[in-house]
Formats: structure tokens, sequence, C-alpha cells
């Protein structure tokens, strides 16, 4: 072995060490970057509650309102809507509610709702997040004549019924979501914010 | 002159490149109509890179400004709206440019051994393409921008445990706003652009290192002369296929001219008419359809029903439905390259592949009916069935002898 003679196993080892320190430099420097592309705090702090006037929304009638950016739908179910809802349970994928993420412990029922005839849910498909559209008219020609009324997504065909349950064999995998809400008098509701314990 | 041609050389390897590439690239003899689209899809890049300049002049990446920028453009800025058809008809010319691109692939083996890494670039810039078209549609602001996007980045949203951080990652909001505009618009004019001229520089480089496939699927570089060492059946690009090339590029021009002037919107296939409507967070339009280019893909998502729950399922096979192409040079176990001297089988196969590519196209512009629905899984089916038994009807197939040398006819 001369003076000059090269140790290669050092060599690979300063190789491999350096490598791997800098992939964790580049890891370091690519991380503010990647950051920065989450909802910055303005967006975080958009998203304040809503207050709507129930007395604006006629019996049968939809009134569209945005929270976060999304458009939420307060519906005012009239009785023979709200009959109608028990006779659809058998064509539903979950007619109990049972999946705890789709809405509040407070609207785990059978209207969905925590007055019945008031429905307040976010009109966003759980499919890919098109809007469904409003199809409140019994047995339409395009929807068949067993349609109760409801929602039909012009997206991929998910069809939900007036509680916005999710009929069996709809693209869509679960009921739409109930956002949380609250009654600040009889006719007011503030939509972004749960209510207490009182149900 | 060649004074200063030597100060250069001497620097920079400037008739050396030109010889290598052009002038004595040699390229065979036999080349037909479908070997034109490689060298549009270049010039499609070049209009889609001057036109959007000229567009990012006048255009407000803003959600409140950026819908009546667009209109602005078409009506107020001198030829805004000669230059805004120019990049809107390019978008889809460029699609259609490189679907040839690749059927040509397809039928002539040209993602074979020793071409695969070309058509692994091919399929990335494909993939780019893809990316940049759609961030592209978003930046108009209409209808159908918005919506288009919310169900694109709604089906990261799908993939199970990290997919919801995802989509809002993506989005860089809740839902689909300034932020995600303000990106896109980024992603769109200069990231992407950069990725994809890297690639095309890489899938030109790869090409000419093996050398171009042609119609007969022979290797050029087998025969060579003995006394120039330069392939038989080879001619320089430059002047032969520069001049063909020119040819095509004006047929493909007044092509072009002729959508741009007389059908811009194509009917609607190339700009959707609910994009003319500016986007709104709370109405869905009645019937939302992304543009041609995506519709096969979209019809694959559709055809599948949610699994366990999940709309996964779906999401991850359209995505299959794209990655596949990545497989191919291993998938096909042929001993012969071209259609020509392959047997029935392929015949047959790349037949139906064609039809359900194109009837999955014409589905997924069509609404989701139960009977649609079903047709569509039937021509999945055949798509993907299509890759996965080649093995299977490439290595058991009647082929016919490969002549030694090109055929021209």
């Amino acid at each position: 072995m001369s003076e000059l003679s090269v140790d290669p196993s050092k060599r690979r080892f300063l190789v491999t060490m350096s490598s791997a320190v800098g992939g964790v430099a580049a890891l370091g420097v690519a991380s503010p970057f990647v950051l920065s592309m989450m909802p910055s705090a303005r967006a975080k702090a958009a998203g304040a509650p809503v207050e709507v006037d129930l007395s604006k929304v006629e019996p049968g009638m939809l009134l569209a309102v945005e929270w976060r950016g999304k458009p939420v739908w307060v519906v005012n179910r009239t009785k023979e809507m709200l009959d109608m809802l028990a006779k659809n349970d058998d064509k539903l994928t979950d007619a109990a509610s049972e999946n705890t993420a789709q809405q509040p412990d407070y609207c785990k029922n059978p209207t969905r709702s925590i007055k019945p005839e008031y429905l307040i849910v976010v009109g966003i498909c759980t499919h890919l997040g098109c809007s469904p559209t409003f199809r409140k008219e019994i047995g339409p020609a395009d929807l068949g004549a067993d349609w109760s009324g409801g929602w039909f997504c012009p997206c991929h065909g998910s069809r939900f019924d007036l509680a916005a349950r999710v009929y069996n064999g709809s693209p869509a995998p679960t009921n739409l979501v109930i956002p949380p809400h609250k009654y600040l008098s009889e006719t007011r509701v503030l939509i972004g914010e749960d209510q207490g314990a009182a149900a | 002159m060649q004074k200063l041609l030597n100060w250069i050389d001497e620097r920079f390897p400037l008739t050396a490149s030109y010889k290598a590439h052009l002038s004595e690239y040699y390229a065979p003899k036999n080349f037909n109509f479908w070997y034109f689209f490689g060298s549009l899809a270049l010039l499609v890049l070049v209009i889609q890179i001057v036109s959007g300049i000229f567009l990012t002049m006048h255009y407000k990446p803003d959600a409140e400004l950026a819908f009546a920028s667009v209109e602005y453009i078409m009506r107020d800025v001198d030829y805004g709206w000669l230059i805004r058809y120019i990049h809107s008809t390019g978008a889809s010319m460029f699609f259609v440019v490189v679907y040839l691109h690749m059927f040509r692939g397809l039928i002539y083996g040209s993602y074979r051994q020793p071409r695969e890494l070309i058509w692994i670039f091919g399929v990335i810039i494909y993939l780019v393409l893809m990316g940049e078209a759609f961030m592209g549609y978003l930046l108009p602001w209409g209808q159908m921008s918005y919506w288009g996007a919310q169900v694109i980045i709604n089906l990261f949203a799908a993939i199970p445990l990290i997919g919801e951080d995802l989509s809002i990652w993506i989005r860089g909001d809740y839902v689909i706003g300034d932020a995600t505009l303000n990106r896109f618009f980024a992603f769109h004019v200069i990231a992407l652009p950069l990725v994809l001229l890297g690639l095309v520089v890489a899938h030109l480089l790869a090409l000419h290192e093996v050398g171009s496939n042609n119609p007969d699927g022979v290797e050029i570089k087998k025969l060579k002369d003995p006394e120039t060492h330069l392939p038989l059946d080879g001619i320089p690009f430059h002047p032969y296929y520069t001049v063909k090339d020119i040819l095509g590029v004006v047929v493909f021009l007044m092509v072009f001219a002729a959508i741009l002037f007389f059908a811009p919107e194509m009917g609607g296939y190339f700009l959707e008419a609910n994009n003319f409507i500016p986007a709104d967070s709370l109405k869905t339009p009645e019937h939302i359809a992304p543009v041609w280019y995506f519709t096969p893909y979209y019809a694959i998502l559709r055809a599948v029903p949610p699994i366990l729950g999940s709309q996964f399922p779906g999401v991850a096979l359209m995505g299959v439905a794209v990655l596949i192409f990545f497989a191919l040079p291993w998938l096909d176990r042929s001993p012969v390259k071209s259609i020509r001297y392959r047997g029935p089988k392929f015949k047959i196969a790349l037949a139906l592949f064609v039809i359900a590519f194109v009837g999955l196209g014409v589905l997924g512009i069509l609404p989701a009916t139960e009977l649609y629905t079903w047709i569509a899984r039937v021509l999945s089916v055949v798509y993907f069935a299509f890759f996965l038994l080649m093995p299977w009807y490439t290595r058991n197939d009647s082929v016919k002898p490969v002549p030694e040398r090109v055929t021209t006819k």
C-alpha cells in the first residue's frame, strides 16, 4: 500500500453519508414550500357561522345559503313529505343514520333534523362534491314512478330522499352531511355552531 | 461566415448538434402518414406557449376578477379573441395529435425494446399534459371550470386515510376558491410547462439515441453500408423529413384555422356552454361532463359502483387506466413489432380497444343512465383486457415473416 492508494470503502461511506445528510436537508428545505400550500390563516378564519331566518322558507321550499363556501340547504318539509320518509327505509343505504360522521348526534333521528320539518344539510354530494338538484315532485318521468321527492346529483346520478339519505345503488357512499347548527329562537337558526346538550 | 461558425464551434457544439439531430440523423425511409404527429405535437406546444404568454398579459388570476378578465380579453383586447381561441383550440388539438401519436406507437410497436424509455417519457408527457389541461381549464372560472375541478380534486379525497388532508392541501382551502385558482395559475403557466419542455427534450434525446422505429418495425441500424457505415434504409432527417413535415404542418394549420375561425367552441366540445356562466359555488350545472379528451377515463370512473361505502375503487381504476400505459413495453410478447406482420389476435384486440376507448369517450359525455352505465362497464372490461391479456394473445398469435429491409408501397 503506497501513500497515494485509495480506500474505496471510506469513499463509499463518505458519499453515502453526505448524500443522506443532503437528502435530509433537501426535505427540510422543501417543507416550507409544501406547507405554504395549506390553507392560510385567512382561509381558516373564514368559516364563520351563518344565521338564517326560517320564516322566509315557505312549506315545501328550499333556501340555499353559503357557509364555509359550501351551499347549505334549509328545507321546510311539509307533513306529506315527512310522512313519506319512513317508506323509503328499506331502499336506503343508511336509513337509521348509523354513520356518525354524517350528522351531529342531535340529528341522528328519522328526519335527520332538530325540528322535524326543517332539514338543514350541506348541499354537497358525498360522491365527488357536486351539488345535487332539488327534485321534490313525485314520480317524474326521468326519475321513475316510485320517486317520492329528494335530490338527484346531475354529475353521477346519486339519489337522496327528503332526509338527505342516500338510496342503494347510488355512486355516493354516504348520506349528505348535516352541519352543526342550533336554534337561536323559534325562527332563527345559526349554522356552524353546535347546540348544547338540550336537544 | 465560416470563421464565425468555427469560432462558435470551438466553444459550443453548434454544427455537431445540427448534424446529430437534423442533417445526419438517419431516419427510416418508409415513414408514412402516422409519422406526422410527433412534429405536430411539437408545433402545438409552441403555439400553446406563445398564445399563453400573450394571454397572461391580460388575464387576472383572482376569483373576483378571473371570469371578467377572460371576457375582457374576448371583447376589449385587440385580437384578444383570436389569441384566446388559438389557446383553447390548441388545447384540444394537442390531445388530438397526442392520441394519434400514441396510436401510431401502438400499431407499429414503437414502445418495444429498445424504445421503452421513449415510450415511458411519452406517457409521462401525456400525464403532465392532462394536469396542464385540467389546471388551465379552471382559469376562466366558469361553472364548468369550477365544478369540473371540484370533482377532480375530490377524486384525491377518496384515497383512504390521507385523502381528505391531501385534497385540502391541493385546494389550499376547504373549498375551491381564490387560493386554488391562484396556485393552478402558477402551475399552469410556469411549473408544468417547464416540466413538459424537459420531458420533450428527454423524449427526443432518447429517440435520437436508439433511432426511429418505422411502419415495418425493422431495425435499420442492423444493415449498414460497408463503406459509409450509414443505415441502408436511412435518409437524413433534414432535408427529407423536414420537408415532409412541412406538408403536414400546412395541412394541420388549415384544419386548425378552420376550427379557430368557424367553430372555436366546436359545438360545446372544445369550450363548454356552461363555462360562459361565472363560477357559482351554490349551484352545480344540470349536466356536467369533462372536456372530451378526459371522457374515456371519466366513463370508467362512473362505471364502478362504490365498494364497502367508498368510491375509492372507481378512482383507483381510473388512475390505473392511465398508468397501465407504462407497462405496455413489457406486456407485449409478440416476436414482431409492426401490425403489418402481426396475426389476427392482435388486430382484433386492437380494434376492440379502439372501440372501447372511443365508446367510453362518448359515454363520458352523455348523462349516466342505467343502460349507459352497463355499457360503460362492459367497455371498461374490454379496455383493461386489452392490456392484461396482452402477454397471452401476442405470444400465441400467428405472425408473418418480417423482411430484412423496410418496404415501400
